[in-house]
């Protein structure tokens, strides 16, 4: 493995994150029935961050949910992580729901998460919110928020460090040889 | 998890507890949501053979699969061709042949779904047994769901005092429990009258006593066990009425445990002889949670045995 390579370092994933509050802002004129929901593990903390930074701009306390997509994957044979609680502790029904996630890949996440939130309620409109774009999809996904768009090579692979989880905020690019 | 078969838990390792009442946490998130429906198990094929009758653990196996979108089936002994003498090894084998990739087996003979995961692999077809209870051995499944309601309403089971009372001589349930609970680090202590209280037991790290007064002092959870019908004509005790004031669990005796202890059941109750009526309704009862969290843990255990959890995390 060569040295890894900073995409983003802690002030950029900060301004990156403001951004994206104000898009959303933006987008949804204003905060009505805007509710966040990140997809474990680092879209939770992601979601509390924009959450957090919508409460600065507007003054709005915005809901944060939790969801797991382990059970709801189709590489399920493949290699899958043991499910871990889900926490959505609000009606989505009829709501915006901004899902949250770190890097968007694939799609297969995404794909799944859509699929685990129906079985919440039907949302008005489901819109993505990811840190990093790093291309190859597999699916016809798309972002609607995205910190920073990043083309990598398929074998390459970017880790997301966030402080809750890892004791700091940076984003890397590794390359396996 | 590389486990292909759960038949007790006298072999499972305190990782394999954890991961299973962690995963049956996530589950029962999963039926408090308004679609309880997952496509986890899409495709897997489950079959219930149940040898001996049963309520609350055939249907929790079933609404379990049921919910991971597993496609089930089930036989109803008496109706099959094992009445007709067909042995334990054709049927699975039958089943097997039809596509089942999992057994869930209840038995009256003690070894009976080691016998059944003895057959995987070796006919051409390969397939998972889980231990819906076997004679007088295990109940892995109870005694993970009874470990599961503890660290709910106790927060951990290591350090916790557990106090487990009745039929101990023939019952699975209390097998399973003592196993799991040793592993993971409860006080346990075990009564009963001496022809129920089997001395294997002192083998272990236990303490046994024939005193309920003394065995239910301090206690944070107080675990009763169903009276078997048979026994209460057998030679093991002297009359029931006799049994219900000695080891039954009243309103007195349980003021002796904790205050905020919990009381629970595998069920089927008997009402008025292992327990009064006044506590088995009663807010220290958690019996009815241990039925839900039966369909959580069971949904945990198809999906680590049937899913292929390679653990990347």
């Amino acid at each position: 493995m060569t040295e890894p390579k900073t995409l983003l370092e802690a002030s950029d994933i900060a301004r990156a994150l403001k951004r994206v509050a104000h898009e959303i802002i933006e987008r949804n004129r204003g905060l009505e029935n805007v509710v966040l929901v990140g997809i474990r593990t680092r879209g939770v903390p992601l979601a509390q961050r924009i959450a957090a930074y919508l409460n600065d701009i507007e003054d709005v306390e915005v809901p944060v949910g939790t969801l797991d997509i382990a059970l709801h994957r189709d590489d399920f044979h493949l290699r899958t992580s043991a499910p871990k609680m889900s926490q959505i502790r609000f009606d989505v029904s009829e709501k915006t729901v901004v899902l949250v996630d770190d890097v968007l890949f694939t799609g297969r996440t995404i794909r799944a998460a859509l699929d685990a939130l129906n079985d919440y309620g039907r949302p008005r409109a489901v819109q993505l919110a990811v840190l990093i774009d790093r291309g190859h999809r597999e699916l016809p996904i798309r972002a609607d928020f995205v910190g920073k768009n990043t083309p990598t090579a398929r074998e390459e692979s970017v880790q997301v460090c966030l402080d809750e989880s890892d004791g700091d905020d940076e984003v890397l690019l590794l390359t396996e040889e | 998890m590389k486990r292909k078969h759960l038949l007790g838990l006298q072999d499972a390792t305190r990782e394999e507890i954890e991961t299973w009442l962690e995963t049956a946490d996530a589950m029962r998130e999963v039926l408090a949501r308004p679609i309880k429906k997952t496509p986890a198990l899409r495709g897997q094929s489950v079959c219930t053979l149940f040898f001996e009758p049963s309520t609350r653990t055939r249907a929790s196996f079933e609404m379990a699969a049921k919910t991971m979108s597993a496609d089930t089936s089930s036989l109803t002994v008496a109706a099959s061709s094992v009445s007709k003498g067909e042995t334990l090894k054709d049927t699975l084998l039958t089943l097997a042949a039809m596509g089942a990739k999992c057994f869930v087996i209840r038995h009256s003979s003690s070894g009976a779904p080691e016998l059944a995961a003895s057959y995987s692999g070796k006919f051409g077809f390969d397939f998972s047994v889980v231990n819906a209870g076997d004679g007088q051995h295990e109940h892995p499944t109870q005694g993970l769901l009874d470990m599961m309601t503890m660290r709910e309403h106790k927060g951990q089971i290591e350090g916790l005092n557990v106090c487990i009372i009745g039929d101990l001589l023939h019952s699975r349930v209390a097998r399973s429990n003592v196993f799991g609970l040793l592993t993971m680090g409860a006080n346990l202590t075990l009564c009963g009258p001496h022809t129920l209280l089997p001395q294997e037991f002192s083998a272990m790290n236990v303490k046994m006593t024939t005193n309920a007064d003394e065995a239910v002092e301090g206690a944070d959870v107080v675990m009763t066990l169903r009276l078997q019908n048979e026994r209460m004509n057998g030679a093991y005790l002297p009359s029931v009425r006799e049994f219900a004031r000695l080891y039954g669990i009243n309103a007195q005796r349980l003021k002796r445990a904790k205050p905020d202890a919990i009381l629970m059941h595998p069920g089927p109750i008997n009402r008025g002889v292992e327990i009064s009526d006044e506590v088995a309704d009663g807010a220290q009862s958690v019996i009815l949670n241990q039925v839900t969290n039966g369909v959580a843990v069971r949904m945990a255990v198809l999906y680590h045995l049937l899913g292929g959890n390679e653990g990347n995390e």
